[in-house]
């Protein structure tokens, strides 16, 4: 029987709810593993899945600085796609989105994943074929899309201003049916049971202070909680990877870290069931399941490790929220809060081996990492087990950029705070 | 954030342009002499510190000067504005 069921619902309710088993364990460190994951985030806890249950590698600890789930994995407005131009990204994200489609499956957790489908509002004729480009290189890499015109999304999302006397009017969309949402904590704590229950250990409450080494080989990390021996490290910590490979001596990274806000209000009747992007600036919007709409824009565009952001960002988020749907102003904003993403300078992420014999490297998801999520893991652990990447993510090397073979997805170059 | 622009006093985030990391900007190779190495490490490599932070701002909204401005990346508190380029 399946640890989670409508049976066993049954079950433990006859017997008092006093059976069920925490999600995962709370073990003590053991001097040493096979594999060391430093970061229990979505991608950590994903590539500890991957190891156990497609690898076959078991002897695998989580190293968490807090508590599971209280990074981005916790702190994203939780938007699933695969609607990417390059054929670097395309395969990749393509791959995630078909690991989203049996995740609650596979994991026995419900992580609520809704195919609602995400729309790109275009608003000027140049726009109009930049988002047709896309929309065929999708298709011809076997990913869906298609157009939807204002007769539509006038059906489709009722709320949306169409009228022509906005700064920007709304000339059209470009669809992709089978993206959605997916409720992000679900997703840590499903990974995080799952990887439990095949041996894994989650160590919460446990810093990374240094790493171990024997010449420039690395061995191990130095912990809060004492050193640990491990024949494999891999760091997938997000918003802190220079800090993190500054203690393995790696002072120079083609990434920088910049906060980025995101935004929720008070719960309201259902109003929009799809994800709709503003193209005359930078919005994403969805509502939840309990009726919050969930919203974020651009990174406030400095350097930042606050984990909160400035005013302008949020002025400018709310004036396109209202710019597409003038109803929402009577709307209360409940929350607004700040995550710390590791911005490359191609706007495209790395899961790689190195940058030192013995580490590994997962890091640059600019802000783009919740949809990534399961492919991340599967691609990360299939680098880490095999010691090669699978041609999912054989584009994205860190040597990449002085090589050469940058995957700028936006065309922006090496200005990480505007891709 | 309020920047404090030596030529306009105390004025908000929004009225800035931010061109990053300054001491990676000033340390630009020579482009006669230099060798494609250091060229890539000027154009993709950052030390991105968790603490102090010297970097470019323009007053795009004001003076249009270009400020090299250290800030502190976890606090976002200022402690120097320079012109880019004097001698600390």
């Amino acid at each position: 029987m399946a640890e989670y069921s409508a049976l066993s619902i049954v079950k433990n309710a006859l017997t008092g709810n006093r059976d069920w088993k925490p999600a995962w364990r709370k073990p003590e460190p053991k001097p040493a593993y096979d594999v060391i994951i430093i970061g229990g985030g979505g991608h950590g806890l994903s590539t500890a899945y991957y190891l156990a249950s497609e690898f076959g590698i078991r002897n695998v600890a989580v190293l968490e600085k807090g508590w599971v789930g209280s990074g981005n994995i916790g702190r994203n407005t939780t938007i699933v796609r695969s609607n990417y131009l390059l054929p670097g990204n395309t395969p990749f994200y393509e791959h995630s989105m078909k690991l989203w489609e049996n995740l609650s499956h596979e994991l026995n957790y419900n992580v609520m994943f809704s195919q609602r489908g995400i729309i790109n509002l275009f608003h000027t004729p140049a726009q109009e074929d930049d988002h047709a480009r896309r929309g065929n290189a999708m298709i011809l890499q076997g990913v869906d899309a298609r157009f939807v015109r204002p007769p539509e999304l006038k059906r489709r999302v009722p709320a949306l201003n169409l009228s022509g006397s906005s700064r920007f009017p709304v000339l059209g969309g470009l669809e992709q049916p089978r993206a959605g949402t997916a409720r992000h904590d679900a997703v840590a704590w499903g990974y995080a049971r799952g990887a439990d229950r095949r041996g894994v250990d989650i160590i919460e409450n446990c810093e990374v202070t240094g790493f171990v080494r024997e010449g420039d080989q690395v061995t191990g990390v130095e912990t809060s909680r004492g050193r640990i021996h491990a024949r494999k490290v891999a760091a997938a910590v997000a918003g802190s990877t220079s800090r993190v490979m500054a203690l393995a001596g790696i002072n120079r990274l083609p990434i920088e870290s910049h906060v980025l806000q995101a935004f929720v209000t008070e719960s309201v009747k259902p109003c929009l069931d799809t994800v709709v992007t503003y193209g005359g600036g930078h919005l994403y919007i969805s509502q939840s399941d309990k009726g919050s709409l969930v919203f974020g824009g651009d990174i406030d565009g400095y350097n930042s490790y606050a984990q909160r952001g400035n005013l302008p960002i949020v002025e400018d988020v709310m004036s396109e929220v209202l710019e597409l749907f003038p109803a929402f102003a009577k709307l209360r904003l409940l929350r607004s809060w700040g995550g710390i993403m590791d911005m490359s300078m191609d706007g495209s992420p790395i899961i790689a081996k190195g940058p030192l014999p013995g580490l590994y490297l997962n890091a640059g998801w600019c802000y783009g990492g919740f949809k990534a999520t399961p492919a991340s893991g599967w691609c990360f652990a299939h680098t880490i087990a095999r010691d090669e990447p699978h041609e999912f993510n054989a584009p994205f090397t860190l040597d990449r950029f002085h090589r050469g073979y940058v995957i700028d997805e936006k065309g922006q170059g090496a200005t990480p705070w505007k891709h | 954030m309020i920047i404090p622009c030596p030529f306009c006093g105390p004025r908000d985030l929004s009225e800035f342009a931010y061109c990053g990391d300054a001491d990676n900007l000033a340390a630009r190779p020579d482009p006669a002499a230099s060798d494609q190495s250091s060229w890539n490490a000027f154009v993709y490599d950052r030390t991105n510190p968790a603490g102090d932070h010297a970097e470019i701002w323009q007053h795009a909204g004001g003076c249009r000067r270009h400020l090299r401005i250290v800030r502190n990346t976890v606090t976002h508190a200022i402690s120097d504005v320079t012109m880019p380029g004097a001698k600390a």
